[in-house]
């Protein structure tokens, strides 16, 4: 039987524009942080796992000289969105493996003005001959002529395809869950956008990929997070503040996609985060109707409609029903997002998979100030990269707390 | 009459063009793509099938902000070609919602991308409302 696992220390710096930081800089900050919260250090680690996916590679390293050099196996990852989940669960590996007690994981982003992702552009149309390339032998960018490859423009497709299938979804609908992570946002001094914006506001801005419009996309930002994990029995040795701190990992569990039979047309991100958080309930014995708070990836209000029902949240097909229910407001049964989601906290990358753990952990330490889940116990953390990777984490207060 | 090529390989133009997919010969799985194994079952042997030209709309989105050279509004769209998904543009139709529909019925339609110096034209696909 393979010993607990504890989250001892973690941290996320402010999401926003750092001009004068670069992913190093933002990295180590974080890493230091959570070293701080943990109370320990670099030489207490036995094993770095890190992503910065924009990066050039090899960000681990870069972190461990700016902060300390110590010959730990160091492990850098990516896996789009979910890359800091997939440092985190790397870390939680090591030490569930018995390689080493304790062990850090980071992810890092800068991605202020970034503009519009997963469009690759296309070559001038001063073309002189017709010539086929790639997997599809394309004689010209695909791109906006066999659909759309911006992420706006496929998560779009997502909650439209949800709508279809179950009727009741509208702009209207997709905005009002946008209105509700900007107004939870407005308690989070560490998200990048913390203005409350009024349904009118939303609906009548920029439209970007219909149904979604600007505010209901995720915002382009820096940051970095980062925590500590250690094993039960490390744990036990430690202070009775540091145990009382500490926040159990009930389940970790990281998926990719099983074969479907549109998924190679428009990615499935249902599949893989249902079978996630089915493993992470049977895993962790916890179950829906016990979650104090989740924090989900709405990288589109259009993403998050679907997730309350690819997490159970609510019954198949129910999530316009639960959603106008008033369930996942903060004041709701199922609190969802109150750090804002990452429509206006932000969503530097591979910095996000860790953040939404820090938001819950926050929660659960009774440590989350004007915007604390009262009574928090039991919190779920998920992260979807497009390809796709999903990372479902389920969080419980320490029994000492 | 100009010799043609199509967009994409799984664009076959004859007297009526249409798309082909290569499919697993043991569960079926299909792909526009070669694969070395079927992703679904791993089986290694493939044949090639056409893909009915019609369909409805499963799902789509307006894009009214993509990469610099990417004319806009177009209508990305999911069609399920009786039970085949078709990822393409809704073409020949007002790209906005009041026109869009999902579930609209749709059927492949092709055109023109112009012609290059050796004087070959280039031909594209999308659906259209049928």
């Amino acid at each position: 039987m393979a010993d607990d696992i504890y989250i001892l220390g973690i941290t996320m710096t402010k999401f926003g524009k750092h001009p004068d930081k670069d992913t190093v800089d933002l990295a180590a900050e974080a890493a230091m942080g959570a070293l701080k919260d943990a109370g320990v250090s670099m030489r207490d680690m036995g094993v770095l796992a890190a992503g910065c996916l924009m990066g050039q590679g090899g960000i681990g390293q870069q972190i461990q000289k700016q902060i300390g050099q110590t010959g730990i196996p160091v492990y850098n990852v990516a896996n789009a969105c979910a890359t800091g989940a997939t440092a985190l669960r790397t870390a939680i590996m090591a030490v569930k493996a018995g390689e080493c007690d304790m062990g850090l994981a980071v992810g890092v982003e800068k991605l202020a003005g970034a503009g519009l992702l997963g469009a690759g552009g296309r070559a001038k149309s001063d073309k002189k001959e017709w010539s086929p390339a790639g997997r599809f032998g394309a004689v010209t960018p695909t791109d906006g002529r066999i659909g759309t490859d911006t992420m706006p423009g496929t998560f779009a497709q997502i909650g439209m395809e949800y709508g279809h299938k179950y009727g009741g979804t509208s702009f209207e609908l997709f905005a009002k869950i946008s209105e509700k992570n900007h107004a939870h946002s407005t308690l989070n001094p560490l998200a990048a956008y913390t203005k409350r914006m009024s349904l009118e506001e939303i609906m009548n801005d920029v439209m970007i990929s219909y149904p979604n419009t600007r505010p209901m996309c995720s915002a382009n930002c820096d940051g970095a997070a980062a925590a500590v994990v250690v094993s039960g029995s490390k744990l036990k040795t430690m202070s009775l503040e540091q145990q009382r701190r500490a926040v159990k990992v009930s389940a970790s569990v990281l998926t990719s996609d099983p074969w479907q039979e549109a998924c190679q047309v428009l990615p499935d991100v249902n599949t893989l985060t249902r079978i996630a958080a089915t493993k992470a309930y049977e895993q962790s014995g916890v179950s829906p109707q016990d979650l104090d708070l989740v924090e989900l990836h709405d990288c589109f209000a259009t993403a998050e409609l679907v997730h309350y029902d690819n997490l159970q949240l609510c019954e198949e097909g129910g999530a316009v029903d639960f959603f106008n229910s008033g369930a996942t407001w903060r004041d709701g049964s199922t609190p969802v997002n109150v750090s804002g989601g990452l429509e206006s906290k932000g969503h530097p990358i591979a910095a996000t998979g860790i953040a939404n753990i820090w938001e819950v952990c926050h929660h659960l330490r009774g440590e989350a100030g004007d915007r604390q889940i009262e009574g928090a116990k039991v919190g779920l953390a998920h992260v979807i990269g497009l390809g796709s990777a999903c990372g479902v984490h389920i969080l419980e207060k320490s029994a000492l707390g | 009459m100009p010799a043609q090529i199509p967009l994409v390989d799984y664009l076959v133009l004859d007297d009526a063009p249409h798309l082909q997919a290569n499919e697993c010969t043991n569960c079926g799985a299909r792909f526009f793509d070669r694969r070395n194994a079927c992703a679904a079952c791993f089986g290694t042997d493939f044949r090639k099938v056409d893909v009915p030209s019609d369909g409805e709309v499963r799902a789509f989105t307006i894009v009214t902000f993509a990469a610099p050279g990417v004319p806009v509004p177009f209508v990305a769209a999911v069609v399920d070609c009786h039970g085949t998904s078709v990822r393409g543009n809704l073409i020949n139709v007002e790209p906005d919602p009041e026109h869009v529909k999902l579930g609209m019925k749709v059927r492949l339609a092709t055109y023109s991308l112009g012609t290059d110096d050796n004087g070959t034209e280039a031909i594209g696909f999308g659906f259209e409302p049928a």
